[in-house]
């Protein structure tokens, strides 16, 4: 018996050695990330390599803000993203909702029509709507990443999402809202809204994300660097004569990464639930 | 309106309580203000596919039939001449081949790796919760800046080659020749998205009853055989799912690659995706792009018609 509880105890100490060293390739990056983001050039190459910076310089921070108009790009993000994250849950919630609750001819129709967008790259697309929005001359502005992200093909998964989450909904809450006189929008609204609370936390959370972290469709639609969203801007810390200024680039990165890493590790079950949704996509 | 006319128990029900040829009425209005509620509640979703999905679907089959030189702005009907290049294209066997390297490559590492995660973390305890968050946490970093880090820390003289250099190990400069660089794209995306998987198949873990592994442990078999014949095939579903969502997914990687590798050295890295990124935005030739998305949209279509048939048929019960 003693001896069955030694070796568990083994076991689990080989299960946390195991763990540890997978965990390096995982963690590293962050970490150097963060960590070389404080040191100079030279000591960023210095071999051996420190694991901190000794002699912490926010120089790097600094550089960000001068070299490029970092800090408008920062906004532009921030804004974009939280624009389309505020559409998308209105939008998808509606249309979930009306997909899941509401009955008229046509429905089942028009829900493959609207799924038809789980199916399609955005890369497919690019071509006709980077045309599309020439001739509109919405070319080098923010609208087509507005529009296309909160509209288009990327909003799908979270009206689907919603759909779900309406479908279980019990019909006699809907009943009771009814009889207290409230049309469709306001039971939506009233009722089945601040019930889907859940629902819409995943939906926020990968809309969110996937705003913050696009860059094909920036660097396809923009040009000028005050319109540039941070995963473009990230690649353009480049001194043109002796190539990545990496410290300040990684500086750059840490702004953009490490706030989303913060907001992760306090609501972590929201983030992996919200996450794990966007596999249901296949 | 004629086709929704169903009538459900419970307004049968009230329709025998005697319900009067007015109220009737009323209750059909009311059913038909509740369907243009729903037009109208689908309506800002249905008007973003039809405008951001299917029209310019329709454009870029149409444009695939066009001779389209953007730079000079001359647009001229090119038949099938799009077609005939993507089969003649020299470049295009190399471009399949690698991006079918990348694909196989990346589920090969991907999905064993997240089965081990989830089964190694398929238990309690603090430790565990960390371990977990630490193997989430890539994916909610930023594809650029993770990409940035890993380029970073792929250079001749970064970080990699340093830990190799403290066991007397002299690393390859990484993004510099064909194989290591593909290696090194295939990596850095695993170790990125891994999580995403693990998260999937501990949930399908968790759905295996215990009491069946218990009855067999009872019965006498192995861990290793109660892990082979009754986890491994009751998780078959969400194995099937991710290795498809993993594949599809493989075949939209482009942040990566424009950052780590630009498609190189030489075409090395150059998958499906980024070749149709520098035929249409670097080389202006908006013809021949439309027709490689073609090509990717029939090798996806393709794709998600064999996961529904697949399971259909194979898959041992649906989660």
């Amino acid at each position: 018996m003693k001896r069955d509880v030694a070796r568990r105890r083994w076991l689990r100490a080989l299960l946390y050695v195991v763990l540890s060293i997978i965990a390096i390739p995982f963690l590293f990056p962050t970490w150097w990330m963060i960590t070389s983001s404080f040191k100079t050039v030279n000591q960023i190459f210095a071999f051996p390599p420190s694991l901190i910076p000794l002699t912490p310089s926010m120089d790097a921070y600094v550089k960000a803000f001068t070299f490029q108009p970092f800090a408008q790009q920062y906004f532009n993000s921030m804004y974009i993203a939280v624009v389309v994250t505020i559409i998308t849950m209105l939008i998808s919630a509606m249309a979930g909702y009306a997909f899941a609750r509401i009955r008229f001819p046509g429905q089942n129709i028009l829900f493959v029509v609207v799924l038809i967008g789980l199916l399609i790259p955005s890369e497919v697309t690019i071509v006709p709507l980077f045309q599309m929005f020439n001739n509109l001359g919405l070319i080098n502005t923010h609208w087509p990443l507005i529009l296309v992200t909160s509209f288009g093909a990327p909003s799908v998964l979270a009206t689907f999402i919603m759909r779900q989450f309406f479908i279980a909904l019990p019909g006699e809450l809907e009943e009771a809202g009814r009889l207290d006189g409230l049309g469709r929008f306001g039971i939506w609204w009233r009722v089945a809204m601040p019930l889907a609370r859940s629902a819409l936390a995943a939906v926020a959370i990968f809309t969110f994300l996937n705003a913050w972290n696009l860059y094909l469709e920036p660097t396809v639609y923009l040009s000028t660097p005050e319109l540039f969203t941070l995963p473009e801007a990230l690649t353009h810390f480049v001194d043109p004569y002796s190539g990545p200024m990496w410290n300040v680039q990684l500086a750059a990165a840490t702004m953009t990464a490490v706030p989303v890493l913060i907001v992760f590790i306090i609501a972590q079950r929201q983030f992996v639930e919200g996450l794990a949704q966007t596999g249901v996509k296949g | 309106m004629h086709t929704d006319t169903t009538i459900s128990p419970a307004r049968a029900h009230s329709r025998a309580g005697g319900t009067t040829a007015s109220s009737r009425r009323r209750f059909l209005t009311l059913k038909r203000r509740d369907s243009i509620a729903g037009y109208v509640f689908i309506a800002p979703q249905l008007a973003g596919i039809i405008a951001f999905v299917l029209i310019p679907l329709v454009l870029v089959v149409y444009y695939s039939f066009q001779k389209w030189n953007v730079l000079s702005g001359t647009i001229e009907p090119a038949g099938a001449a799009n077609y005939q290049k993507l089969l003649s294209d020299p470049q295009m066997p190399t471009v399949l081949g690698l991006t079918a390297i990348f694909s196989v490559g990346l589920v090969l590492f991907n999905i064993p790796l997240a089965l081990l995660l989830a089964v190694l973390l398929n238990r309690r305890g603090k430790g565990i919760t960390f371990f977990r968050t630490a193997f989430f946490s890539p994916v909610v970093v930023a594809i650029v800046a993770w990409t940035i880090v890993w380029q970073f820390l792929l250079q001749d003289n970064g970080g990699v080659n340093a830990l190799l250099k403290i066991f007397g190990i002299q690393g390859p400069n990484w993004l510099e020749s064909g194989p290591t660089a593909m290696a090194a794209v295939i990596v850095v995306q695993v170790f990125k998205n891994v999580g995403l998987n693990m998260v999937l198949f501990l949930a399908g873990l968790q759905g295996v009853p215990r009491e069946v592994q218990e009855a067999a442990r009872v019965d006498g078999a192995s861990s290793r055989t109660v892990f082979g014949r009754i986890t491994l095939p009751l998780i078959s579903p969400t194995i099937l799912l991710t290795v498809i969502i993993t594949i599809v997914g493989s075949l939209q990687v482009f942040a990566q690659i424009a950052v780590l590798t630009k498609g190189g050295p030489g075409i090395s890295t150059t998958v499906l995706v980024y070749y149709l990124f520098q035929q249409a935005f670097q080389f202006h030739n908006f013809g021949y792009g439309s027709t490689l998305a073609i090509l990717l949209f029939v090798i996806v279509l393709i794709l998600t018609v064999i996961q529904w048939q697949m399971r259909k048929r194979w898959v041992f019960y649906e989660a």
